[in-house]
């Protein structure tokens, strides 16, 4: 039981505290010493987050060196930049680098805009029951797994029984094997990628166009602007803060966007295409054993990530006055 | 909207209202296709679905594909392992969540905007997957259920979205009120804050069920033995390593390479079925989640 003393503090103290911590050192303690039990609470999670979350980047050390299961991480012996300098002087080095790039590039340039383009539909359909039901189907798709959706296209698009196929077949084209063609995985991964996600990303939207005030509206409508351009000049501008902000985050794993869905698209005939950093580390490092190699990798993509986040960031603050921190 | 004021609407406001329906329907015919079209072919006759003639409705409506997954072990196998996998994992990411996002949503704790950020910085850099695999394979995980479950434990987004909840929708008035009364922080924790906050749990719950159900790649690379195989793994082998075992034996060459084909459609069914079946209940939940998500995301 608390004295009555310490809780008349506790009133006090709790609101002052969370404005500011006292300077001095003993009342600090005090106040931690107090909600001991929040720290009991808090150290589950943190150990959680020191082993399995700050344990891997102690272990990332192994880039750097030349990591035996034997020896352990600490005892094997250092290698310098070596496993960086393999990377980029092997012949897959410009392979993997433009695939990853340009498969993520694309999907930034055609699937970003697209659950944008769909809130705005939905904001403007004149029936809300029709909206809802346009929100409702669009969703469906994001609950499947990876395996499901890889499945789906494998049977959807199969030369042999594929409704696409049966079409082209029918207007007088030859069956194209969509997954066996390296020219045509591009598209496919990105187009169904799409077709799974553009409902669940577009909630965002629709919530904050739900948020952009009505006046603006009556106003641009009392200036005789049409629909079209009260969407161009009210709507877009209202949620262009959470466009940047999606955006930015959406950069930030620039370099590995779907791993788990090319590597079960994979097969040696889309290679090509398809070989990205990700999927080589998996093939390398965790089927061949390549542990310090593939982590070497692993470390390139994750810093190329995270300077991309920072850039981006730093530039839309300046652009637009929005940004993560 | 009613006639009359739809009729009074300028002819430009018709087109544009026409041509958002178009657009709209569009989009929900090229959404649901795929799927109509694969549930039509897992319920029709597998020779028609192999010529190719199945393509919006099924054809010779049969029940042959489920008939033969329900004798695949493998299948129900599978599901079992998910079932117990998405019931602990869940269980324990719920648990490890609510332990960090409670003391974290409290103005009141000195440190944890320092706790915050280290929590923070590993949305944006990660040590990857290799030195994780290690880790996980160091710690004897490898071959055990605790390989799928303990390395996520916590997921991130679904903390600050939780903590962001717990801050904002519990009035803190309320927590003082409650210590006044000499309420340890545990009873608050339990008593108070969890029974005020049944929206955003019933929304984590199905964020990482869904997760655990629909997750593969953690058991591709911990989990070696067959019987230990989640649906996802099972399913993978028979829709990608297209392969006739997974039919009975006791039938023709022929017929299994048919029916090796035909179950595809089926399973693909099976195991979306749970959240199929949920869906309709959930969905609002969902994006419920995603609105709490959005206030500070």
């Amino acid at each position: 039981m608390k004295s009555a003393l310490d809780q008349a503090e506790a009133v006090q103290g709790a609101a002052a505290a969370a404005v500011r911590l006292t300077p001095r050192r003993g009342r600090l303690l005090r106040e931690m010493a107090k909600r001991y039990d929040l720290y009991l609470m808090l150290l589950l999670p943190i150990g959680w987050y020191l082993l399995f979350q700050y344990g891997p980047l102690y272990g990332l050390q192994i880039a750097f060196k030349n990591f035996s299961p034997a020896k352990g991480i600490l005892a094997s012996e250092w290698v310098g930049l070596d496993n960086f300098h393999r990377f980029f002087d092997s012949y897959y080095f410009n392979r993997l680098l433009w695939n990853t790039f340009t498969i993520n590039l694309f999907s930034m340039l055609v699937a970003f805009p697209i659950p944008i383009a769909l809130a705005l539909i939905c904001n403007e359909i004149p029936s809300r029951k029709f909206g809802k039901w346009l929100q409702n189907i669009t969703f469906i798709p994001h609950f499947m797994s990876v395996v499901v959706i890889v499945g789906i296209l494998n049977v959807f698009l199969s030369p042999e029984t594929g409704p696409i196929n049966a079409l082209i077949e029918a207007l007088g084209g030859q069956p194209i094997r969509f997954l066996e063609d390296a020219s045509w995985f591009k598209p496919i991964f990105i187009g169904s990628n799409i077709w799974q996600n553009m409902g669940w990303q577009s909630i965002i939207y629709i919530a904050a166009l739900s948020g952009v005030n009505p006046q603006l509206y009556e106003a641009a409508k009392m200036d005789g602007a049409s629909r079209l351009r009260r969407v161009w000049h009210v709507s877009l501008p209202g949620i262009v803060p959470v466009i940047v902000i999606m955006l930015i985050l959406d950069i930030g794993h620039f370099m590995d966007i779907g791993f788990e869905k090319i590597l079960l698209m994979q097969n040696n005939l889309n290679i090509e295409a398809s070989d990205v950093i990700s999927t080589f580390v998996y093939t390398t490092g965790i089927q061949k054993g390549e542990y310090s190699y593939t982590a070497a990798i692993g470390l390139f993509n994750s810093v190329i990530n995270l300077i991309l986040l920072l850039l981006v960031n730093r530039f839309a603050r300046k652009v637009s006055e929005t940004s993560l921190w | 909207m009613s006639k009359q004021a739809a009729a009074s609407k300028p002819s430009d406001e018709r087109w544009f209202d026409a041509i958002v329906y178009i657009l709209a329907a569009l989009v929900m015919a090229a959404v649901l296709y795929p799927l109509i079209f694969v549930i039509s072919a897992s319920f029709s006759d597998p020779a028609k679905v192999l010529g190719g003639e199945v393509w919006l409705l099924p054809k010779n409506v049969s029940m042959a594909a489920y008939q033969n997954i329900l004798h695949n072990r493998d299948i129900w196998n599978g599901y079992l392992n998910t079932i117990i996998y998405a019931a602990i994992g869940t269980a324990i990411n719920m648990i490890m969540t609510i332990l960090a996002a409670y003391p974290l949503s409290r103005p009141d704790l000195p440190g944890r905007k320092l706790i915050m950020v280290v929590i923070t910085l590993t949305m944006f850099f990660s040590g990857g997957l290799i030195p994780t695999y290690l880790l996980v394979k160091n710690l004897g995980m490898v071959n055990t259920l605790w390989a799928l479950i303990v390395p996520g434990a916590i997921a991130t987004y679904n903390l600050i979205v939780m903590r962001t909840y717990f801050q904002t929708s519990i009035p803190w008035e309320l927590q003082e009120a409650a210590h006044m009364d000499g309420c340890s922080n545990w009873r608050m924790l339990w008593n108070i804050i969890l029974p005020l906050s049944k929206p955003i749990l019933a929304v984590m719950v199905l964020f990482y069920a869904v997760g655990h159900w629909n997750s593969f790649f953690n058991a591709l690379i911990y989990i070696r033995d067959e019987s230990k195989y989640p649906l996802q793994i099972v399913l993978r082998e028979i829709l990608m390593i297209s392969q006739s075992d997974a039919v009975d034996a006791n039938v023709g060459l022929e017929s299994k390479v048919l029916l090796a084909e035909s179950i595809k459609y089926a399973v693909i069914i099976v195991s979306s079925l749970p959240m199929l079946i949920l869906y309709p209940f959930v969905q609002r939940h969902f994006v419920k989640g995603v609105m709490i998500g959005s206030i500070k995301g």
